[in-house]
């Protein structure tokens, strides 16, 4: 018997450190991981949805089209670049598709380094300790482990009820991998998978439709939310609000054609497009794995597996980390961090719990949003209006003013306690570089920072994170948060 | 308490804090009574808050001891002081002028610090002035309000350095798909001339903001004549005297020259290069200061030949191994360097825009001496303040005589206590921007009561432009190991590569990050440094976080925002003294 498996539908980063960390701490550790092929047939190799269809794509991709952003921008600062200037999504395509493949490639090598068995079968439970995998050839292998770890993840959902959703649509496992552009596309939804693709295909030219139900990313901070949608709106971008979908029909010249209904007017609307992307949300991958065989509980509504503040599920020696589990944020460092304190805990005597909360993000969409901490709503509804201070600023990079790019979207705002010393409770910073930006504050709030800190801070100057330390401004002030001068 | 004090030096003539057994105190009351001056007399030993007092006292005017004398609202010092002002003429001007002054406040220097001490000084309804003048450089250039940083700094700098990475963007994005013409040339005229634009809309906004709160600017240069009293000299030479209770001076920097032949005639510096009218061309740049290194980077990026002649060592005063490899990056991407030279001559061979130099240098070493040909030579080898030409002198405020640099307190007053100076004059302080900014507006806000807030001059964060980046904050590894001892450091360190490098096929293995910690406090953070793209960008929030303590261990618990340059810090593992390799193999 093996000290521990994890279970790996697509597998994660987050057990890549874990079996890392595992193997390190001298046990004895298998991988079992399997690609279920997309319904459209996308496969991709080691790593998880971050590598292969997250992160890694999605941000090649973003930085393909703000390069388009500064092609436009370079004349102002005298290059003479002669139009016309085009995008071909192939070489894109190809280029990213070959970076993804050395990142398969180095996964597995390092696997292999730390001594972890890896195994690219199928897998279901068929006891406590057990567990069954198939391989692509149907040869069957039966794994037994003292610990098991479940980090299956989730897969893009396609929308139930909908003709034609799942013949003629794609999702986010398949747009990285498409060998041609996508053309004129229709996106449907609004989390930031949604807007961060309808971001860069706009980027790269396309002509590109965002089709929403109601809010954009919810439970983001939703000014912010839609200061993010306002700047694509005024870059090309469609929006198409308070609508959904209700048919995608495939029309004799291989175009879909996608009928809609507008839930404000009540009235249908109609459009033809090359590519219907579905962006609905992701469902985690648990319904194989025979979880009751093992007596493992999930949610009833999500299926997502339950599980305590030690990452254990019902089940004491089985556990689940990353999105597979109940009421997690789905970002890739958090994973691999919960994935390293558990084989810390696990095997190396350690008793850290992870720290669900001030978990910073970025959503790269054109213009960026970077966060950590709570939201205003969020702030507002703990502590209560009163008793929350907002300060808040318009600045304009300085990089935007000799294009004369339009910074009217460039916004970032600090949520703190209103009592002295102020705490801060949440950070929000749209603007270029938000990522870079946000990392450094992250920790600040993590110490416990306060206004007067923060304000303390010597700006770097000229940056855009410096905006951060100048903000003097309060919403409750009711000045004008426009920065002017440097 | 402490309002209670500001509103009793607020009101009164003279306020002398004193003890009724000190025998300093009681001559001081004995001065102040022979000039017949009414005095407000406060006897710590017999307030029961006398301590207190005494500790407010401390952070308002740092001097715990008494007496302790305030005139007019100016704070004169102890005994010793006030006999040395009454020696110097100084105590009977304070005491006779009280409201006859024309202004609360004149700021000499209209740049980030003046500007910003003055508005602050207004908005707390005080009379100011502010005289700014720019004495156009050997080349004839000049420039209009806002100092060095806007004009001739920070402002065109980072716009040219932008310029320079569009190029590289230009170059990486044929990899993610965009397709044109490759033949791309860079047009100096083009940028220079929408960089100017840029700059000419700050200095009217400044402008703006400055008769917006009431504050009178003078385009005039400004020179101490007697105590309390300055004349300002227009461009057409016309002289007008002004009167102010207190004073600050922001005067600045300007370049220096290296004194050898023809290096006024010929040469440019940092003060003629963003506005130069024409393409520089093949360009020498003398000496290895962050300007000297950021302008060889953007002028390379242009698609110059550049050179960078370097007496010694890049970057001094920043962490070396950061410098060392900030140098070799440049080195990589064309910029030539000579090292251990220096300039003896320079003389024109051809006039012309640009026209052509020839350099005579000679080693620093040996006796070897070596020519070249340039286009342009840009001389970046330091900064002198200006201090020497504003009657200081007259008033006796002294400066160090080497330097120039105007020595201060802890509350930016120089030895003349009606006095203040702010910005890069000020001696062992950053010479950055926002830190003139800072202190600016705090020392006003100090001065007219609404705060005792005092600069904090440790853990400045500041980022050199060059074309990988250099962002820092907290001490280099050599002042760690100086000020801490090797032992006691905990240095962690890893290369990375960032995720927009990998497509467009640009090197791994060359962006760094350091940190160094204090392994006896908890691993506590002592500095910060990194190498690599935005990193201006990524050092900021982490600035922010060592005001807060920040230690190893909490940077292990932060989740990375990924991907981005910014995470490697959270997943630091390797240290220096472990020895083990840190390049990066995949991902």
């Amino acid at each position: 018997m093996g000290n521990l498996i994890i279970l790996d539908m697509c597998m994660c980063p987050c057990s890549q450190c874990h079996s890392h960390d595992a193997a390190q701490l001298g046990r004895k550790v298998a991988v079992v991981d399997y690609v279920e092929p997309s319904p459209r047939g996308t496969r991709w190799g080691l790593g998880g949805t971050c590598v292969n269809v997250g992160c890694i794509p999605k941000k090649l991709m973003h930085q393909a089209a703000l390069l388009g952003g500064l092609i436009r921008d370079a004349p102002h600062y005298g290059w003479e670049v002669a139009q016309p200037v085009l995008h071909d999504w192939r070489k894109m395509a190809e280029a990213v598709q070959n970076h993804v493949k050395s990142l398969n490639w180095g996964h597995r090598v390092q696997l292999h380094d730390r001594k972890v068995k890896y195994f690219n079968v199928k897998a279901g439970f068929v006891d406590e300790h057990t567990v069954r995998g198939v391989a692509k050839g149907g040869k069957e292998i039966l794994l037994s482990a003292d610990h098991i770890v479940i980090a299956t993840g989730g897969r893009p959902r396609y929308p139930a009820h909908i003709e034609g959703a799942l013949e003629y649509g794609i999702t986010s496992d398949d747009i990285f991998w498409l060998k041609e552009s996508p053309g004129k596309t229709l996106v449907v939804g609004a989390s930031y998978v949604a807007l961060e693709c309808a971001g860069f295909l706009t980027g790269i030219g396309l002509d590109t439709t965002v089709m929403m139900r109601s809010i954009p990313l919810r439970g983001f901070d939703q000014q912010m939310s839609s200061l993010v949608t306002e700047h694509m709106a005024s870059h090309g971008t469609r929006f198409l609000r308070g609508c959904t979908p209700s048919q995608v029909r495939r029309l004799p010249d291989g175009q879909l054609q996608v009928t809609w209904e507008d839930r404000t007017t009540g009235k249908e609307g109609t459009g033809t497009f090359n590519t219907v992307l579905w962006a609905v949300g992701r469902a985690p991958d648990t319904r194989s794995l025979n979880l009751e065989k093992a007596g493992v509980d999930t949610s009833p509504n999500t299926q997502k597996i339950l599980v305590d503040s030690r990452e254990a599920t019902s089940v004491p020696h089985i556990y689940a980390i990353g999105d597979v589990v109940e009421g997690r944020p789905e970002l890739t460092p958090t994973a691999v961090m919960a994935g390293r304190l558990l084989a810390q805990r696990l095997f190396g005597g350690s008793s850290d719990l992870m720290d669900y909360d001030k978990v910073p993000t970025t959503v790269f969409t054109p213009l960026e949003y970077g966060c950590v901490g709570l939201s205003e709503e969020e702030a507002v509804s703990r502590h209560g209006q009163e008793r929350v201070e907002v300060y808040h600023a318009h600045y304009k990079p300085l990089e935007f003013t000799v294009p004369g790019r339009d910074a009217s979207q460039c916004y970032v705002k600090m949520v703190c306690l209103r009592e002295p010393p102020q705490l801060v409770l949440g950070l929000h910073f749209l603007g270029p570089n938000a990522g870079e930006v946000t990392q450094g504050f992250a920790l600040g709030i993590k110490c416990g920072a306060s206004y007067v800190q923060v304000m303390q801070t010597v700006g770097i100057h000229p940056t855009c994170s410096e905006e951060i330390v100048k903000l003097r401004i309060s919403k409750r002030s009711g000045l004008d948060p426009t920065v002017t001068g440097c | 308490r402490r309002r209670r004090l500001l509103g009793l030096i607020e009101r009164s003539r003279v306020v002398i804090f004193s003890k009724s057994y000190c025998p300093h105190s009681t001559r001081v009351k004995e001065l102040f009574s022979s000039l017949g001056a009414e005095c407000y007399v406060l006897e710590l030993d017999q307030v029961d808050d006398g301590a207190k007092i005494q500790e407010v006292l401390l952070e308002i005017t740092n001097q715990k001891t008494v007496p302790n004398i305030f005139v007019n609202k100016v704070h004169v010092g102890g005994c010793d002081q006030t006999f040395q002002a009454y020696q110097s003429g100084l105590l009977q001007k304070l005491l006779q002028e009280d409201s006859a002054y024309d202004y609360d406040l004149i700021v000499i220097g209209g740049g980030s610090g003046g500007l910003s001490c003055a508005k602050e000084a207004a908005i707390l309804g005080k009379k100011v002035m502010v005289l700014d003048f720019v004495v156009p450089s050997p080349q004839g250039t000049s420039w209009g309000l806002g100092g060095t940083c806007v004009n001739v700094g920070c402002i065109p700098k980072k716009l040219m350095h932008q310029a320079a990475l569009l190029g590289q963007a230009l170059h990486d994005s044929g990899k993610f798909g965009w397709e044109y013409n490759q033949q791309v040339k860079h047009n100096w005229e083009t940028m220079t001339k929408a960089i100017q634009n840029h700059i000419r809309s700050l200095n009217f906004g400044y402008g703006l903001s400055l008769r917006e709160k009431a504050v009178a600017y003078v385009n005039s240069y400004g020179e101490f004549v007697e105590h309390h009293k300055i004349k300002a000299t227009n461009k057409k030479g016309q002289e007008t005297y002004y009167t102010a209770a207190q004073f600050v001076i922001a005067t600045g920097e300007r370049p220096r020259y290296l004194g050898i032949q023809g290096d006024k005639e010929y040469c440019i510096t940092s003060d003629d290069l963003f506005s130069l009218p024409y393409c520089p061309g093949k360009t020498l740049v003398v000496g290895a200061s962050y300007v000297a290194l950021e302008c060889a980077g953007f002028l390379a990026g242009f698609g110059l030949d550049v050179t960078v002649m370097v007496r010694s060592i890049l970057l001094r005063g920043f962490d070396q191994e950061m410098a060392e490899k900030v140098g070799s990056y440049m080195e990589q991407h064309g910029v030539k360097f000579l090292w251990k030279f220096i300039p003896v001559m320079v003389q024109q061979l051809e006039k012309g825009s640009p026209g052509k130099l020839k350099v005579l240098a000679k080693s620093t070493e040996g006796t070897e001496t070596i020519e070249g040909v340039y286009n342009t030579v840009l001389l970046a080898i330091g900064r002198d303040s200006c201090t020497r030409k504003i009657g200081l002198e007259k008033i006796g405020v002294k400066i160090n005589e080497k330097s120039g640099k105007i020595p201060v307190n802890d509350v930016e007053q120089t030895n003349v206590p009606y006095v203040y100076a702010v910005g890069d004059i000020l001696e062992g302080k950053p010479e950055l921007t926002p830190v003139a900014i800072q202190s600016g507006k705090l020392l006003a806000r100090r001065l007219f009561g609404a705060s005792l807030e005092k600069c904090d001059y440790i853990n400045v964060p500041t980022t050199v432009f060059t074309p990988l980046e250099y962002g820092c904050c907290g001490l280099s590894e050599e002042k760690a190991i100086e000020v801490y001892k090797k032992e006691n450091l905990e240095i962690y360190h890893t290369l990375f590569w960032p995720l927009e490098w990998t497509v467009a096929g640009r090197e791994n293995n060359t962006c760094y990050a350091k940190i160094i910690c204090n392994k006896f406090d908890h691993d506590r953070v002592l500095g910060f440094h990194i190498l690599g793209p935005n990193a201006g960008e990524v050092t900021q929030g982490f600035a922010a976080a060592m005001k807060c303590g920040l230690t190893k261990q909490l940077l292990d618990d932060t989740i990375g925002i990924h991907p981005t340059c910014g995470e490697v810090f959270t997943t630091l593992e390797i240290t220096k003294s472990s020895g083990l390799d840190i390049t990066q193999k995949g991902c």
